[in-house]
Formats: C-alpha cells, structure tokens, sequence
C-alpha cells in the first residue's frame, strides 16, 4: 500500500466514511469524527507511519485534506 | 427561592463569546423579562442546551420565571426527541434556529440569540410541584427517559458550596469544555452565574486550535474536564504549555488513573495552579466531594472530603453505620442538594421530594484514618464512558431490540459487548452510536457461539472469555 492509501484507509477504517467522501471530509462532519474520534485518528496515524504528531498539527488537523498538508512534513507522500 | 436573583452590577459581562459578542447581566435580565412576558405561567419546557449565549440566556430566564426546563443536549437524535415529547408534553420548546425544521408546523413565540422558542398549544397543563427547579438526565445517555426532579434549593447550595471550596468569585472566566445539560456542565455555568463571573462559551473543543486561541486571548481562568479530557490535554502536552491565566482545573466524572492524576497533582503545584479532583452525581444537582488540592499528592486515588454542607457515611449490607475507617460500605451523602428523586413521565414533576436530603449513592467507599474517602466499586452495573454513566444492563435491553441475546461488560471510557457469532457488529455499532451518541471507539464487540447462562436464565458474566 502506498502512503497516500494507507492515510486514507485510516479515516475509512476509524470513521467509516467512503474514499469518495474523504476530500469533503471536515471535523465533527461525521458524528464519528468528534474529540473522541480524532484522538483515534492521530493514534491511528501515528501508529501507521511511525511518527509523533506535535500540539500544534493535533489542534491544526481540521480536515482530510488539512491533514494530509500536516502529514506531508512527516511523511514522504 | 430562585438561585439566580443576582445582584451584580448590570454592566457586568456575563457572556464572551469566541465570535467576539459580550452581553452583561443586565442583557440576560432583559432577555428574561422578555420570556416572562411571552411565557406567563408556570410550565415545562425542553431547553435545547449548547454553550452559546441563547441556551445559557434561556435557561436562565426560565429559571428566573419558574418555568421548568427540562435539559437536553442540543444535538440530541431527532427520534429520542420525539420520544420524549410525547412522555413529557412540554408546553414549549427552546431550541437553537437549525433545529427548527424539525418543527415547522408549530407556533414560534419568540426568538433571539440564535434561538427560537415554539409553543405547542395541543399540550394541555399539568401539576408540576412547587419546589420543582430543572429536569437532568440520569446519563445524557442511552435514549433514557429518566430524569432526576431537580429542585431550586437544590441549584443554589450546590453552586454556591462550589463557589465556596472553588473560591468563585466574579473575577473568574470559565472557559466551556463539558456539555451544557451534562450536570457537571451545568455546575460550572450555575456557580459562575450565582457569583456574577464571567463565562467563556464556546462550542469548539479542546483539539480544536480555535480553542485554545479563545482560551488565550480571553484569559480563561478555569477550565473543567472528565477523565478523557485530562487524557486529551496528556496527548496535547498541557504539562508544557504556558497559560498564566488559567488558575484552576477541575476534574470529575468519573475516576482519573492515578498516573494522570499525580502527573496533573504535581504539574499544577509546581506552576501555581490548582487542581481538584471531585466526585459528585446528578442526583446530588452535581457534587458532593473533592479532594483539596494540597491533599492531592498524598491521597492519591481519593474522592477527598464531602462539599461543605455536605456529609458523607458508609452503611454495610444490613444498612447499618459503619463507624471504623478502612471497612468497605456503601457511600451515602446527605446534604441539601440531594435531587427530589426521579421522573420517567410528566405524571411524576407533581410528586414530593422522595430522598429527604439523602442519596444511597450505589458506590462502594472506605474511609482512611484522616476521613477522607476512596471508591472501591459499585453496587449496580455501571460504567462511565466520557463522563456519562451509562448502566449495563439498560444497554442490554436498548440491544435485545435488534439482537436475541448479548452481555455488556467492560470499565471506564470502554463497553465490551459480546454477541451471538452469526450477529453484524456493524449494524449493532451503528445502532448503538445513533441511540447513544457515544463515539463508536468506546466500544469493542467479542463474538461468541452462546451466552453463559444460569438455570434462571441470568447472564454469567464471570465465564464470559474477557480477553
């Protein structure tokens, strides 16, 4: 699996979303992604690709495509 | 005797928003003279609560004329909602305007904030008892449809015993963390009101950078949290922030891991902060302990000492006092801000204050030599999840309708629930997240070929394969 795939099977997996959903995808734009949820999320993303997410990319991480700015300084997309 | 008969100057600011609106004492006094005028008798009313100025402006208003609110999160599941309207048959409700849809063939009678209020003139009226305050849900949880008959007595010494140990006073500026008809949300905003402080709301949450924003160009000097809160501010390194304003954190809802607990103990004793661990339930309005924060790191896991005017005892099987420290019993509290018991239909709000000032509050207690107490169990099966209360036993029964049989299990902030092999987990997670609003992380299903039972029929639990 590519990076790209692997960040995206991450929010299918947590929030049950499908693929086509995900660049629309907001926080708290499913009741699945609230604080609870995102928690999950960058667990889940810290788990995949090995990494530690930093305060500010945890607080600043609002949305699919957000996120996928945030990861890029810590991942190779 | 109406908790909210404040004296603050008028000029004071009552409300800051994140949006930049300020509104004084006398705007919500104004706004409250405006539903008196609209809602001119005593009646129920389903507030749809969220930390926004028209939720908090309402409540108030409704307190302040007798009007009895009873309090239901503002995202509550459009199928609940008409549940209990048609067991409590309020006279109104008041809700935020994107909810409005939901009733577009009702009468609005007023608006303002961002809210609406609609009437329901088929709604005939009924008794609603003389000390009767507020209506709280027993969990906010679990599409239940109890609530605990919270009485006028009972807002005003639990707020103002808060403001006491709290020390409260009109300087403070609460920022908002917990929902607003969660008990101990509604503490937060009541013993803040009742001092003429300064409230903070906002409808963002902690990982959201907005917040933290807010909380800092604002000041905030409190803030409050359940035990997933605390974890959330661990995964934030809150230990390595730098937040002169914000004086004093407090933590309830169920117990904190004494890891997270003396790491939050030390880290507020070494920067100047206060933080108190407290324990309370709904039926007791909010609180009915906390644990001095001096005594923080030397008591770690204790529930601390009971709320001045409250008193704490422990009673064995038989009912009878137990008077040694050490020896295991059930906790009972006496005090003033005892609830008036429960309702599970508008037949019940006409009914007399059932507890007489105590409460058997189901957990299991000891009490050191210093007399400072420490939970040890419960009596009845229950777990709190994100600072909710959710009984086992009602989930059960919420599951038989969709499944044969299962078994839930589990401890705080995480519900295992076993089924039958040939089940969907899906369908039933699903269920479960619409019924209870609860994040589906919170729950992890074990599929089995039966569920152990005894002759009587009664679930094992302890043969249940807990892996």
């Amino acid at each position: 699996m590519t990076n790209i795939e692997k960040y995206k099977q991450v929010f299918i997996t947590l929030f049950g979303v499908k693929e086509k959903e995900l660049q629309k995808l907001n926080y708290q734009g499913v009741d699945a992604w609230d604080s609870v949820g995102h928690m999950g999320l960058i667990a889940g993303l810290e788990e995949t690709f090995n990494i530690m997410i930093e305060t500010d990319d945890i607080i600043g991480f609002n949305s699919y495509l957000k996120g996928y700015e945030i990861l890029s300084k810590y991942v190779a997309f | 005797m109406l908790p909210f008969n404040v004296r603050h100057s008028l000029s004071k600011t009552a409300i800051i928003t994140e949006d930049g609106t300020h509104l004084t004492y006398g705007d919500i006094g104004d706004f409250s003279e405006l539903v008196q005028r609209v809602i001119q008798h005593r009646c129920l009313v389903f507030c749809l609560c969220q930390n926004t100025p028209g939720s908090v402006c309402g409540y108030f208003s409704f307190i302040s004329n007798r009007v009895v609110p009873v309090m239901l999160d503002s995202a509550i599941n459009t199928e609940l909602l008409a549940g209990l309207l048609k067991l409590y048959k309020p006279k109104y409700i008041w809700l935020p305007d994107h909810r409005l849809n939901d009733f577009q063939h009702d009468k609005i009678v007023l608006t303002g904030y961002n809210y609406s209020l609609v009437k329901f003139d088929g709604n005939p009226d009924f008794p609603l008892h003389k000390d009767l305050a507020l209506l709280l849900s027993t969990s906010g949880s679990t599409g239940s449809s109890k609530f605990v008959r919270i009485s006028y007595e009972n807002i005003e010494v639990n707020a103002a015993s808060i403001a006491r140990y709290l020390s409260i006073d009109e300087n403070e500026r609460p920022v908002t963390t917990l929902p607003m008809a969660y008990s101990y949300g509604l503490s937060v905003i009541n013993s803040h009101l009742l001092k003429g402080a300064t409230l903070l709301l906002t409808s963002k949450t902690l990982v959201e950078k907005d917040f933290w924003t807010f909380l800092e160009t604002q000041k905030a000097s409190s803030l409050a949290g359940v035990p997933y809160t605390y974890k959330i501010l661990n995964k934030l390194q809150f230990f390595r922030m730098d937040l002169p304003s914000l004086k004093t954190l407090t933590q309830a809802g169920g117990r904190l891991n004494n890891e997270l607990s003396s790491e939050m103990s030390s880290f507020c004793l070494r920067s100047g902060k206060q933080f108190f661990m407290m324990y309370g339930q709904t039926e007791a309005t909010a609180r009915m302990s906390y644990l001095p924060p001096r005594d923080s790191l030397t008591k770690p896991g204790s529930i601390g000492i009971a709320i001045p005017g409250g008193e704490f005892s422990l009673i064995d099987d038989n009912g009878k006092e137990i008077k040694e420290h050490d020896i295991t019993g059930e906790l009972v509290y006496r005090g003033k801000n005892v609830s008036m018991g429960y309702a599970t239909c508008s037949d019940d709000l006409k009914k007399e204050d059932e507890n007489q000032g105590t409460l058997l509050t189901g957990d299991l207690a000891r009490r050191d030599s210093d007399n400072f107490y420490y939970l040890v169990g419960r009596k009845r099966r229950f777990i709190k999840i994100f600072g909710n209360r959710i009984n086992l036993d009602e989930t059960e029964r919420l599951l038989e309708n969709i499944i044969p049989d299962c078994a839930c299990t589990g401890e705080d902030d995480h519900m295992i629930i076993y089924i039958p092999a040939n089940t969907s987990i899906a369908e039933i997670q699903n269920y479960l997240t619409v019924k209870t609003g609860i994040n589906p992380a919170a729950f992890s299903f074990r599929q089995c070929a039966e569920i152990p039972k005894n002759s009587a029929g009664k679930t094992i639990y302890s043969e249940l394969d807990i892996s």
